[in-house]
This record gives structure tokens, sequence and C-alpha cells, in this order.
């Protein structure tokens, strides 16, 4: 048979994962002008857009703008969307090899990394993604409960994910209602008792890294007063030399703004927001009854790591903080698929430049790819993953070139539709997605938010008729 | 990307050849660096050394190699790596166990797709501002 590519003999690529990447890579296979393709998409879940859908901050909506470019993408006659299909569940390595001539992982990264101290799985301390998952609507996640009854919570880190759950943790309830939260969450939280919320960092405020914009939004919220410790808000000599070398504005903005901070008075509003630098959480105290009910944290210093990173040192100084509930962001890794080889260091796919790499002979594996965070690691803003597509890509047009692709026995459409017709028959299409984002809207309309999200399979369902 | 330090030049070239890589970690059994050897000393060594084939690497390597670890940061890695002239930085855990090596274009390419990614996302928020 001729190589694939051709209107007689189309590629097909099988995406799994519908986050952000998977899309930004079904656009990429689209834009060739000489090569024909056609794109199936797998996603765990029953809607797409990952991460997007249900990782970003419900009172982020802008940035969710986004899905506009997906959907387009999607609107392609090659394209299709099986959803609520999972690989290693659903359907298997296997199964893709005997439809598909390449197939690229696209799966983010779907676990925490643990702190790694003392008391650390006792009741009340969450990974921060459960609870971003939980009030974003996920519907693994919408059953788990976290105990909003308690007044002082603890977030430990101090990146993106961090910021937004304790931003929505200091919200006000008219500022959530405004939002597409999910309904339960926007109904605990509504009745939360949270007075006191820390936000831990191990370093200093020159290494925090947020946007400017994410640290002013901290101190313009109706229900908390943001504070920040005038001794943790000056420099040390290390981050001050590192800061004028690398002329890094928005740093310099960022620590303008923390000093600010750390001068204001507060406006005596319900709850007040602190944010602690340079401590570690060594230990969370409690017990299996009552939880989680304070924190040790030690004072770290700075020293210069040989590639000239600023890294965190305990001293010998410790203090202890009377804490309820405790959310860690200290970093994500991706999860293994079955049969697919995985860098546990980093917690990726084991690849190069987006190849999947046979981990005895380092030699890349026919026909399977990986992109986006599950190939690089959690890094970036939504938009990094477009280049990062891209590369890999590149790879797979260049292998196609040299007919290094897989051989499939059933290349046709038809096929793939009746296997996950048989495996999973309640699957939902990109058309179905469609009319049940049309449906959210419309709720979410009425009640003067941008959507009402549908948080449960069956309801996805029932609301199609199904 | 590793080789053992009483590897020769000969074996060096090989697989440096063979894998398109600038530079070669020299590991020790316990997968520690304890060098690193690369193109272009191997050149320079040609200049002045016609029978060097058959040399072990741990007599070119460099002895003090610079590390990174995994949580070093890419704006201070790639001043490290720019102003301390180098092209590889072989990254370690807290044991000191090589898990991997990043080069300049790495690092390059990382900052590229950041501020690209930036200006992206930037751009769909505006339009969306507008919409
Ligand atoms: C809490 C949080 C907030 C964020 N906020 C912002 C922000 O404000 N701005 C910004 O620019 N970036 C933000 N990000 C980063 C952004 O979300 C990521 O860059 C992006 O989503 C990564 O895209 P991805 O497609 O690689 O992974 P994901 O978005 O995680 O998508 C992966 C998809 O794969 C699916 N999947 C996984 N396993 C399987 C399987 N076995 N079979 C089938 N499907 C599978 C998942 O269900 C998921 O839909 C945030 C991230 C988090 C965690």
């Amino acid at each position: 048979m001729s190589q694939p590519g051709s209107e007689t003999n189309p590629l097909r690529v099988a995406i799994i994962g519908a986050g952000p990447t998977g899309f930004y890579t079904a656009d990429h296979l689209f834009k060739q002008k000489d090569v024909v393709v056609e794109v199936d998409m797998f996603d765990r879940l029953p809607t797409p857009f990952g991460l997007v859908r249900l990782g970003v901050a419900p009172d982020h909506q802008k940035i969710k703008s986004v899905t506009k470019a997906f959907n387009r993408t999607a609107g392609r006659p090659k394209f299709r969307f099986y959803g609520y299909v999972e690989l290693g569940k659903d359907i298997m390595l296997e199964d893709l090899r005997r439809h598909y001539h390449q197939i690229i992982y696209t799966t983010g990264a779907q676990s925490d990394r643990k702190m790694g101290i003392p008391g650390e799985d006792l009741p009340g301390s969450h990974p921060a993604t459960e609870f971003v998952a939980w009030y974003n609507g996920h519907p693994d996640y919408r059953d788990y409960r976290f105990d909003l009854s308690q007044e002082s919570v603890a977030v430990v880190g101090i990146g993106n994910v961090a910021m937004d759950v304790a931003r929505i943790l200091s919200s006000a309830p008219e500022e959530l209602a405004k939002t597409d939260i999910a309904d339960y969450a926007l109904e605990a939280l509504s009745q939360s008792a949270i007075k006191e919320i820390y936000i831990l960092g191990r370093r200093g405020p020159a290494q925090a890294k947020f946007t400017n914009p994410e640290i002013k939004e901290l101190g313009e919220l109706a229900d908390a007063d943001i504070s920040v410790l005038p001794e943790e808000a000056k420099l040390d000599s290390l981050s001050k030399a590192a800061l004028e070398a690398g002329q890094d504005r928005a740093m310099m903005k960022n620590v303008e703004i923390l000093q600010e901070y750390a001068s204001r008075e507060p406006a005596g509003k319900r709850r007040k927001l602190t944010m602690r630098f340079l401590v570690s959480p060594v230990e969370l105290i409690g017990n299996e009854e009552d939880g989680v009910t304070a924190m040790r944290l030690v004072r770290n210093e700075l020293y210069a790591t040989e590639a000239g990173t600023l890294r965190p040192r305990a001293t010998d100084q410790f203090e202890e903080i009377s804490v309820g509930l405790v959310f860690r962001s200290v970093g994500y890794r991706g999860k293994p698929l079955p049969g697919v080889p995985f860098n546990d260091s980093w917690g990726v796919i084991l690849n190069q430049t987006g190849r999947v790499l046979n981990p005895d002979t380092q030699q890349p594996v026919v026909g399977e790819y990986t992109a986006g965070w599950i190939k690089r690691g959690p890094s970036g803003v939504i938009g990094t993953n477009k280049p990062d597509a891209l590369e890999t890509v590149t790879c797979m047009l260049k292998d196609l070139a040299k007919g290094l692709t897989l051989t499939p026995a059933d290349p046709a459409v038809e096929a793939v539709e009746k296997l996950v017709q048989e495996r999973q028959p309640n699957f939902f299409s990109y058309a179905d997605w469609l009319k049940l984002d049309e449906i959210e809207v419309a709720r979410g309309k009425e009640l003067g938010r941008p959507r009402l999200k549908f948080t449960c399979v069956e309801d996805m369902l029932a609301a199609l008729g199904r | 990307m590793t080789i053992d330090p009483h590897q020769t030049i000969r074996d060096a070239l090989a697989t440096l050849a063979r894998h398109n890589f600038g530079a070669l970690v020299v590991v020790n059994q316990a997968n520690k660096p304890i060098g690193i050897i690369s193109e272009r000393d191997i050149a320079r060594l040609a200049a002045k050394n016609e029978d060097l084939f058959s040399i072990p690497v741990n007599e070119v390597m460099t002895k003090n190699v610079i590390t990174g670890i995994r949580q070093d940061e890419l704006k201070a890695v790639t001043n490290t790596m720019t102003e301390k002239r180098i092209r590889h930085l072989p990254i370690v855990d807290s044991q000191g166990t090589l898990i991997g090596i990043v080069t300049l274009g790495d690092v390059v390419k990382a900052e590229r797709n950041i501020f690209e990614g930036e200006v992206d996302t930037l751009r769909t928020q505006i339009l969306a501002d507008e919409a």
C-alpha cells in the first residue's frame, strides 16, 4: 500500500487526552497541506479541554476563552472525539496499534507530589489538586469532602495553583456566585467558617513565580485582608543581587507589591490572608480522630546552587501555627500509562523531542509520541503547549516521510466507531459536548453565571436524553 | 549520554556520533557524574596529539563538572550556562545520581516556548475582551 497521508489512505492519528495539548496537536496536523490526516481524540472524561475546564480557576473565565480556538479545530470534518473512553481501561494500546498509524499521548500531569513529612496523611490534609478538581466539578472528585468548618487553613506552596486555592478560600460568596464554580462547592464555600488563610512559601518574595496580576488580585478581595510580615518582605543580599543581575522587572514589581502589603493596616474584613516566606512545614500535628490541629514550620535561609538557583535551607528555628485544614501544592507529576515507557525521575513519558523511547535501547518506539505536560512536566502557561506540540508533530511528519509508522490492520473509521460502541456504549461525541455546553451556558445565564456545570456522568447522559 | 572513565576516546567518538550528542557525562559505577567530555575537548586534543584514539576518557575529561538539580530554574540555568560558557549541564538527584542532561539548545528552546506561549495566551485573552 502507498504511504499513508493521501485522500484514499489518510494518515490515521489517535490523540490520547483532550486537554489543550491534544487540541494544539490536532490543529498542527490539520494545517499540513500535503498530508491528509484523520484525527480521533480520546479522553477518559465525557467533556473535553482537560485542565482548562477542571483546573483553571472558575474566577478566571477569560483564560478559558482559549476553548473557542479548540472548537474550531474540532469542527474540522476529519476530527472525531470519543469522550468517556479511557486508555488502559476501555481501550488498550493493542487496539490503537490495530487502527492507527500514529499514537500521541497528551494525558497531562495527573498526580501531586508529596511533602514527605510526618502527619501528611492525617484527615484534613489534602493535595490541592483534589480541592481544585472538586470546586471545578470534576466527576471523579464531586463526592470528596473538605472540612470547611475549620477556622484556620494552610496552603503549602506558592505557585499558581496555591494562589488559586488560597483565593477561592478567601473569596466572598457573592464573588464566587459570578463564576462557573460547581454548585455544590459554591454552597459549601458560602457556609465556610474559615477566618485565617496562610500561604506558605519555602523561598523568599523574590523567588515567588506568580505574575503581577495574580498577586494584585489577592490585595483586592472583598472579604479578606492581605498581610505579609515586614521582616519576610525584606530582601536578603543574595536575592537582591540576583534581582539586580537578572533585571527581572516582573519579579521586582512582585517584591514592591508584597512590601506594600507588609505596610498595610488591616481594614477589618471577615478573613485574613497571610503570606509567609522562607518557611517549610516539617510536621503536621494531630490525630486520626480530630485530624490536623497544627503545623510545625522551620524557618529557611537561601543559598545558591551550582547552577545558580537560590534554594532554601532549613535553619534551627521552628514555630507552630494552629491549622485544621491543609492543602499542599508542591508540584505535579504524570502518571504512567500501561505499556508506555516512563521516566520515573522526571515523572514524564520517556521521550526525546516527543518521540517515545524504548527504555532498553533508548531508540524511538515506532508510531508513538507525546506532548504537553506528560512530555515535559508541568511548566509554562496553556499556550506553552502549542510550540511543544509543534515540536512533536514535526517529528511525526518527518517519520511519516521516512515511512516510519505503524501498519494498522484495520485503519477504517468505522472499525474504531464499532470498537468504542462495544467497549463504552455511553461514549460522548463532540456533538454531544456542544449540546451539553449549550445547556450549561443556558442554565448559567438564568443565574447570572458563565455556566452551570454538569458534574456527574448520569446527569450529562440524562441531559442528552440517553 | 554517559561513558565510563576507562573507556577510550575512540569509544567516546563512536557514542557521540551514534546519538548525535555534543558531550558525554563521565560517570562512576554508582552513576554519579565525575566529569564531562565534549566534542570540543576532543577537537582540542586532536590538534596536539594525533594518536588520541586509545587515550582513556578520564585523562581528557573536564573534572570539575557543574551539575544542576531538577528544581533549578530556567532563568538561573540560562545565566549560569552563558556566563560560565558551558553547553551541557548534567542533572542529578538528591543522592548525586545522574538523571538527565540539559543542553544550551534545550534551554533556548524552553525559553522560546515559554515566551511564545505567553504571547499566545495573552492574545487569546485580549481577543476575548473584544468579543
Ligand atoms: C489548578 C491549575 C490551574 C491552572 N491555571 C492556569 C491558568 O490560569 N493559566 C494558564 O495558562 N495555565 C494554567 N494552568 C496550566 C494549564 O492547565 C496546563 O498548561 C495545561 O492544561 C496542560 O495541558 P495538557 O493538555 O498537557 O494536560 P491536561 O490539561 O491535563 O489534559 C490532559 C487530558 O488527558 C486526559 N487523560 C488522562 N489520562 C487519560 C487516559 N488514560 N485516557 C484518556 N484520556 C486521559 C485527561 O482527562 C485530560 O482531559 C493551570 C493548571 C492547574 C493544575
